[in-house]
């Protein structure tokens, strides 16, 4: 059942005809032609399609795209601000944070909202203390934040650092 | 040329990586074809062995949005010359559960899925046969197995040595179907123009997907078809050959005239690309009592399918590990209704090097001796079976390397004695091995002067990067060869249009692409200085070369890589929960070309080990024949959290046998032993040996 | 994906009297599940509802010194509240050990209790399946079951069915004695959790004992003062549902367990209450025994299938060291 919908993503305004069947991340890869987000299982069990919505990451397969709104959809394209690499996008590369390249994207997002999830304080269950006043990411803390983007090609060790590696930029405790 | 730094061997970031991380970089699907793309969706079989007997589109093809429907009864006939699962819609008979029994294509990607559920099919179906068993009456030699290996070896006596040996493992392991799952899921995207086939794909080597769709679609040569696949999300190994998608694909797009895609889904992943056949393997050994091997004997099962034989090359490692005067190695095959097994990392080495290395961590502990000392009191002179010397091999050094980065020295060889809390902790030792080889490579270099600056040199091989770096590892070894910097470097690949290469695969790139780079370039210095004075001529100058195939030396010299894994595993003594907190991996792979980039991929296949070792098993309903785990949700692979610190290692050695860059390839070798090592450790903190993988929580209680 | 219409609805009794006259529609919230399943064809709706934002995205105080939480609370904004994490830990441990920060950020309160069964046999429309299509059988019974039902299974009948309830939040809030509110087209009502999820009985097809049309708008929790704890065992460290969970809260006096509460995930059709351990260790002591002989009394019942035995001992171990961490017996 065709809808019309504007889909607002990486700071531009999308006017465009979905289906209601079409998940956020099918209206970004099959209408909009953006490959950023990936599609590695669409059923929200393997991270590749994470997108930031609002600013919260989310797994795009399992969103539908007539539910979005005027949410401000962020893809790790999104992240490059005028161009210029992110911190994450710099640090992935220099960690050499992955292999193939097809989880990236989503590990790059899932990472921007790991980050903001340690600055609000939110803990994870590795946290030994709940009710502690912020969070730290340690690197047990990271594993287990970045464990819902699988990698196929298992850069998970290095994907570790380069993620801490901007966290404690952004003054988040290690 | 002036002279600049070599670049062979430092740790580069990935030239591709930018792009890759923004997730601007095109992978198959996301190529621009210049057209709307239809949408392709399968029906597949939901029996294992029978016929179908009725099967009506009409519904589907009623839908709106729905552009055609082909079945077997109206699909184009393809040539008769496909092997395995190649002729999709050719018949009604049907060989493997999930088999395409149908394919609809679409204006877009929600209606070709939906109309699948309208396309009804009957079938006369019987019931399946997929029990893998080491008393099944139909096991069969294979006349070969994998990579031309011979099905058995057998030297001297095993029996006699084994009943007279002072100190006997006699043990059987089992590994289970396991799926390569790279994240990508297999794509192809396909256009005709005229007689002219396009096919943007995902697989790990363009050149070995050409020949079948020649063959396929009866085109008169490789020039008709141009696979472009310059990015690859993962393979390891399913994305190696031919599979059903990529023929579906261009049926689609020649009987709707138009560019159509097929994305398989991840639940199909487990029945259309292949799998790692499941095994039961038997090994024996007999030792002195100072664990000096008089025998080893490793004999195989496992299955292949109705439509393919795929015989894995299971206990092949075991013919150039351990020195033993009494040797045997067989390998026996069911064949079930199953869809074709394929490779999957390492295929053969991989379970085998599970089952060989923990055995010798069994003899060690009959023993009473370390089962590192053990290794080494067992390293062969010269490749055991085939008596010639080794081109290079350095796995004693690797062992001690190992032992002294991790700390094994002092080690209780007690199992079932350290505890942590409510952990149990132990520690667990494997080699590792995986042959080295070179192919044939083609490789063309061009140079031309650029009006302001220095020379341009366009290098071109099909190569293909699937994650391994070697869009950036061919630049390097190319700058080297050229004597100029990485910038001054073109590199193409992953386009059939390219000069021939096999795909990536049994660790062969580098070894075969670089060596062609090497050869080609060495022709173009040469011709730049003998004919042009050492200065490129205003037109360019454009060499082609390669290499004809494997090294020269491959006959004379045994060669392999080798390395060594230490792991120390965590049990919960309530639930049974595993955990790897650290791990130590030492390899000795010849010349290491990136050292940032093969650090990753020796890193990623110890971890797929560790993951084969703990979650992975494609658990096949035997009722109903389907693979009743067939999503990420429910096959589990590591996630972040499943990963420790890793400690990767690897030793300087100079091996002038192998290839020009004196390099063994290194995809595979890191997930050989690994699993082995991560058993042996759940041993010596359990006291408990799980010879079955993988090692879940529930097998703690049996 | 069959074709289905969207619609929105202003506020939630709008919503309600929208799906009242939709007997094939369905309300939406995060989509994390429904989503999901309509994808595999198992949920096949007409028409779906949007109730993600109609209903409360907040937590309140309540008056007895409990907390409201809003239908439309995110998992991972329920996790983060400071006053969940401060009084009531074993549900925030149990919202932080499910799916994955992606998941949590988008599911729902409601929807996270009224998610449905992962069992393969369930989300395949080629297996039969009683739950999914009644009368078809259960695949799982003689298929793969090791992370299936030991407790409360229909083993035989038109109602077999040896699913389990997959979510961790709702163990949690069965341990903490919630209570759901919810909007209907008859009006509202409040359901004890303990009766909202149901064993299969001879209708496998039934998780809950909502009627068509209700809307989850809120989950009660009375007020807690006993320390209290979730743990779950999965298969790897992490994004993998319970092999077997345990929410446990306990209060000792003197040596004495004065109150305890005890519901286990992963081995039934519903969070399990251990109603029997419950009893039998009120008043008993503080014990390694005691509480081994409670969980052993707990899974007496217990009927487990071939392939899942080991969920017992793993049940009883998980039960006997969770009762123990909170007395600080271990660290």
């Amino acid at each position: 059942m065709d809808t019309e919908i504007t889909l607002r993503v990486d700071g531009a305004a999308h006017p465009l005809t979905v289906d209601t069947r079409t998940t956020l991340l099918d209206a970004l890869r099959e209408r909009l032609r953006n490959t950023s987000p990936k599609k590695g299982c669409d059923h929200g069990q393997c991270g590749a399609c994470t997108v930031l919505l609002d600013g919260r990451r989310v797994n795009s397969c399992l969103v539908l795209a007539v539910t979005v709104g005027d949410a401000e959809v962020t893809t790790s394209d999104g992240l490059a601000a005028g161009g210029q690499p992110h911190p994450l996008h710099r640090s992935f590369v220099e960690r050499d944070a992955f292999q193939c390249g097809y989880c990236t994207p989503g590990q790059v997002c899932s990472a921007a909202g790991v980050i903001e999830e340690a600055r609000a304080g939110w803990p994870s269950a590795v946290t030994a203390d709940l009710t502690a006043a912020d969070a730290e990411l340690t690197d047990a803390e990271i594993r287990e934040r970045m464990s819902g983007n699988l990698c196929r090609c298992a850069a998970y060790a290095n994907i570790v650092p380069a993620v801490a590696d901007v966290a404690q930029a952004s003054g988040v405790r290690r | 040329m002036t002279t600049v730094d070599r670049v062979v061997g430092a740790g580069i970031d990935r030239i591709d990586g930018p792009a890759k991380v923004r997730g601007t970089a095109p992978y198959a699907y996301e190529h621009d074809p210049g057209e709307p793309i239809a949408h392709v969706a399968l029906v597949q079989s939901t029996v294992n062995r029978g016929r179908i007997t009725q099967l009506d589109p009409t519904r589907a093809e009623a839908m709106a949005g729905v552009l055609a429907v082909l079945t077997p009864a109206n699909a184009p006939r393809l040539s008769g010359d496909l092997a395995s699962d190649l002729p999709v819609l050719q018949s009604l008979d049907v060989h493997y559960q999930g088999q395409v029994v149908a394919v609809v294509v679409a204006e877009t990607s929600e209606v070709a899925k939906a109309a699948v559920g309208e396309v009804s099919v009957e079938y006369a179906a019987e019931p399946p046969d997929v029990r893998l068993a080491v008393d099944r009456p139909d096991l069969y030699a294979p006349e070969k197995i994998m990579a031309g290996y011979e099905t058995d070896s057998v030297i001297g006596d095993v029996d006699g040595a084994l009943a007279a040996a002072a100190v006997t493992v006699d043990a059987t392991y089992e590994t289970p179907t396991q799926h390569n799952n790279p994240i990508e899921m297999h794509t192809s995207m396909a256009r005709w123009d005229g007689d002219q086939l396009t096919m943007w794909d995902a697989n790990q080597g363009p050149h070995n997907i050409v020949n079948d769709l020649v063959a396929g679609f009866a085109l008169d040569g490789g020039h008709q078809v141009r696979i472009i696949s310059p990015y690859v999300g993962g393979a390891f190994g399913s994305k190696a050959f031919t599979h059903p998608n990529q023929m579906v694909a261009a049926m689609a797009a020649r009987v709707v005239g138009r560019t159509v895609v097929l994305e398989l889904t991840r639940q199909q992943m487990f029945s259309l690309v292949g799998h790692r056949t499941p095994t039961i393997q038997r090994v024996r050994l007999g030792a002195d009592p100072e664990g000096r091997l008089s025998a080893i004997s490793h004999e195989v099962v496992e299955h292949t399918s109705r439509v393919n034989e795929f015989a894995e090359q299971t206990a092949t490692p075991t013919r150039v590990l351990y020195a033993a005067p009494n040797r045997r190695t067989t390998h026996r095959l069911a064949r079930l209704d199953v869809p074709p097994p394929t490779i999957m990392r390492a295929p053969g080495e991989t379970p085998g090097m599970f089952a060989l290395e923990s055995a010798m961590d069994e003899l060690a502990h009959e023993l009473g001796i370390d089962p590192v000392e053990l290794r080494i009191r067992n390293e062969p002179t010269e490749d055991p079976e085939r008596h010639i010397p080794w081109s290079s091999r350095s796995l004693v050094q690797c062992l001690r390397t190992g032992a002294e980065r991790f700390g094994w020295a002092g080690r209780d060889l007690r199992p079932g004695v350290r505890t942590d809390g409510r952990w149990l902790v132990g520690t667990g030792v494997a080699a590792a091995t995986y042959p080295a080889r070179r192919r044939k490579a083609d490789c063309r270099i061009s140079v031309a002067g650029t009006p302001a600056g220095p020379a341009r040199y366009v290098v071109e091989i099909d190569g293909s990067d699937i994650g391994t770096g070697a869009w950036t590892a061919l630049t390097q070894i190319a700058a080297d060869a050229l004597g100029v910097g990485m910038g001054d470097v073109e590199l193409r690949i992953g386009d059939s249009r390219l000069p021939f290469a096999g795909g990536a695969g049994g660790s062969t790139g580098l070894a075969s692409w670089g060596s062609a780079i090497v050869l080609t370039a060495r022709e173009l210095r040469r011709r730049l200085e003998d004919e042009y004075g050492g200065q490129v001529p205003p037109d360019g100058v454009t060499v082609d070369g390669g290499v004809p195939g494997p090294s020269p030396h491959a006959q004379e010299r045994s060669m392999h890589s080798f390395g060594a894994h230490f792991v120390e595993v965590r049990v919960d003594a309530d639930t049974g929960e595993v955990r790897v907190p650290r791990a130590t991996s030492v390899y000795a792979a010849g010349t290491i070309v990136n050292a940032k980039t093969a650090r990753s991929q020796f890193l990623g296949g110890f971890c797929m080990g560790l993951s084969m070792a703990l979650h992975e098993e494609s658990v096949q309903d035997e009722v109903h024949g389907h693979y009743a785990n067939h999503d990420l949700a429910e096959y589990h692979v590591a996630t972040n959290a499943d990963i420790g610190e890793i400690d990767i290692a690897w030793l300087d050695e100079d091996d002038p046998y192998v290839n020009e860059l004196g390099l063994k390839g290194i995809g595979e070798i890191g997930i050989t032993g690994a699993a082995a090592a991560v058993a042996n450790g759940y041993w010596h903190a359990t006291c408990k040996r799980i010879r079955d993988l993988p090692i879940t929580p529930d097998k703690y209680f049996r | 994906m069959r074709e289905f219409r969207y619609a929105a609805a202003t506020d939630p009794a709008a919503a309600v009297a929208l799906l009242a006259g939709e007997p094939s529609g369905a309300f939406l919230g995060g989509g994390t599940n429904l989503v999901d399943l309509m994808k595999l064809g198992v949920a096949t709706p007409d028409v779906l509802v949007d109730v993600r934002t109609l209903t409360s995205r907040e937590v309140t105080d309540a008056a007895d010194g409990g907390l409201r939480i809003g239908a439309g609370v995110p998992n991972a904004d329920l996790a983060a509240d400071r006053r969940v994490r401060e009084r009531y830990p074993v549900l925030a441990q149990a919202l932080l050990a499910a799916a994955s920060g992606q998941l949590r950020n988008r599911a729902t309160t409601a929807g996270n209790l009224l998610q449905r069964t992962r069992c393969g046999y369930f989300t395949d429309v080629t297996r039969p399946c009683n739950k999914r299509s009644p009368g078809s059988g259960c695949g799982a019974l003689r298929g793969l079951h090791r992370n299936h039902a030991v407790l409360g299974q229909t083993l035989d009948g038109p109602g077999t069915c040896v699913a389990t309830q997959p979510s961790d939040m709702a163990v949690a809030m069965v341990a903490l004695d919630a209570v759901v509110q919810v909007l209907g087209p008859d009006g509202a009502r409040s359901i004890p959790i303990g009766e909202l999820h149901r064993l299969p009985g001879d209708d496998a097809s039934r998780d809950t004992t909502l009627r068509h049309g209700e809307l989850v708008t809120a989950v009660d929790l009375p007020p807690m003062d006993m320390p209290s704890r979730y743990r779950k065992v999965r298969d790897r460290a992490s994004f993998a549902f319970a092999l077997v969970s345990v929410a446990a809260a306990l209060r000792v006096e003197d040596g004495v367990v004065a109150d305890v509460r005890l519901a286990l995930g992963g081995v039934a059709h519903k969070p399990w209450r251990a109603a029997v351990a419950e009893g039998a260790l009120r008043g008993r002591p503080a014990t390694e025994e005691s509480f081994a002989a409670a969980a052993d009394a707990e899974l007496a019942a217990a009927t487990p299938l071939p392939g899942n035995g080991y969920k017992v001992p793993l049940a009883r171990n998980v039960v006997v060291r969770t009762l123990l961490e909170l007395t600080g017996g271990l660290a």
